[in-house]
């Protein structure tokens, strides 16, 4: 599809804002709607227009298929390491009260209190979701990789 | 408000007779995205975005690429049928009229004393707020942390779906002669 000039020009245009919205998605989903799962598959349809469109060897060298092998199993160990270091912490499986702690998370500045890191149950959402975003961005990649690949073999 | 419910519900049944019916494969593809985008149009009317997010990403967009992917394996056009399937007609009749059956004893929507209001949602409401120290999103906080392992065990699912793909269709240069000799033994 890389021949036609309309289709290149606005899949440039959109990709970036694609990502940006994934990312929105994932980071923003502790006080929106969204979270790891939809970020994820907004991030892998990003790269998976980009391979649509300038072919799926373009789309490997962004994101190499031995790299997104890795991150599947990466995503998995992220959401039950957090639980295991909860654990580790004293507390039970996925507990994040264990996470509590008082580095940078309430600066004051000026008269208004910033919250820098996230904290507590904050930051095991956060962490879970990552590895959530993680996981379904690369198993839908994957998916496209191994469905395009079997047709460019068989022409 | 009542007329857009009526216009995209009427539009999805539309659609999904339209997909049933026709015979260009390409078409109906097709026709299963706009399905689901107008499906995702619906849940944000219902008040669930995270639903609609997923349906129209999912849906509309990757399965949409993957069917459009598969098709490029086979034909473009469905196998014209001789007969006129009475029995499955018949079975899905059933099937469906049992299911109208029963959401006869279901609470009408948004019914304040349908069970699903009463328990558990107020003292998750009420409970998120402190337990989570000002985390506003209550569906993220049910999801991630009171429901953490059921999530995990979601994760888990996506990764064996993954690793299951990966197996079937991965074509490795060091596996691929072995893959090319069991495919002549299928053929």
């Amino acid at each position: 599809m890389n021949s036609f000039p309309i289709i290149r020009i606005v899949s440039k245009l959109l990709i970036p804002y694609i990502l940006l919205f994934a990312l929105y998605v994932q980071f923003h989903g502790d006080f929106g709607p969204g979270g790891g799962f939809q970020a994820g598959v907004i991030l892998a349809s990003a790269l998976i227009l980009y391979g649509l469109v300038f072919g799926l060897p373009a789309a490997q060298s962004v994101a190499p298929p031995w790299l997104i092998e890795k991150l599947i199993a990466l995503g998995v160990l992220v959401y039950a390491g957090t639980g295991v270091a909860t654990m580790a912490l004293g507390s039970n499986f996925l507990d994040y009260d264990a996470l509590e702690h008082h580095f940078l998370t309430d600066v004051t500045w000026g008269s208004q209190t910033l919250h820098v890191l996230p904290s507590g149950q904050h930051l095991g959402i956060f962490l879970v979701e990552v590895g959530v975003g993680i996981t379904v961005t690369s198993v839908m990649l994957m998916i496209f990789y191994c469905f395009a690949g079997r047709n460019q073999s068989s022409e | 408000m009542i007329y857009i419910d009526i216009i995209i519900l009427t539009l999805l049944a539309v659609t999904a007779v339209t997909v049933a019916r026709i015979r260009d494969l390409w078409a109906a593809v097709m026709f299963t995205g706009i399905y689901s985008f107008i499906g995702a149009s619906w849940m944000l009317l219902l008040d669930a975005p995270d639903v609609a997010f997923t349906e129209a990403a999912v849906g509309a967009g990757i399965s949409t690429v993957l069917m459009l992917g598969t098709l490029a394996l086979t034909n473009k056009a469905e196998k014209p049928s001789t007969s006129v399937p009475v029995v499955p007609f018949l079975v899905v009749l059933g099937t469906g009229a049992a299911l109208v059956y029963g959401t006869l004893d279901m609470p009408h929507f948004g019914d304040p004393e349908a069970p699903v209001h009463q328990h558990p949602n107020p003292s998750f409401v009420e409970r998120s707020q402190p337990d989570m120290h000002g985390l506003p999103n209550v569906v993220t906080a049910v999801l991630a942390s009171y429901r953490g392992y059921d999530t995990l065990g979601e994760t888990a699912v996506i990764f064996t779906a993954g690793i299951g793909v990966l197996i079937i269709l991965r074509r490795d240069k060091r596996t691929a002669p072995d893959e090319h000799s069991s495919d002549e033994v299928v053929t």
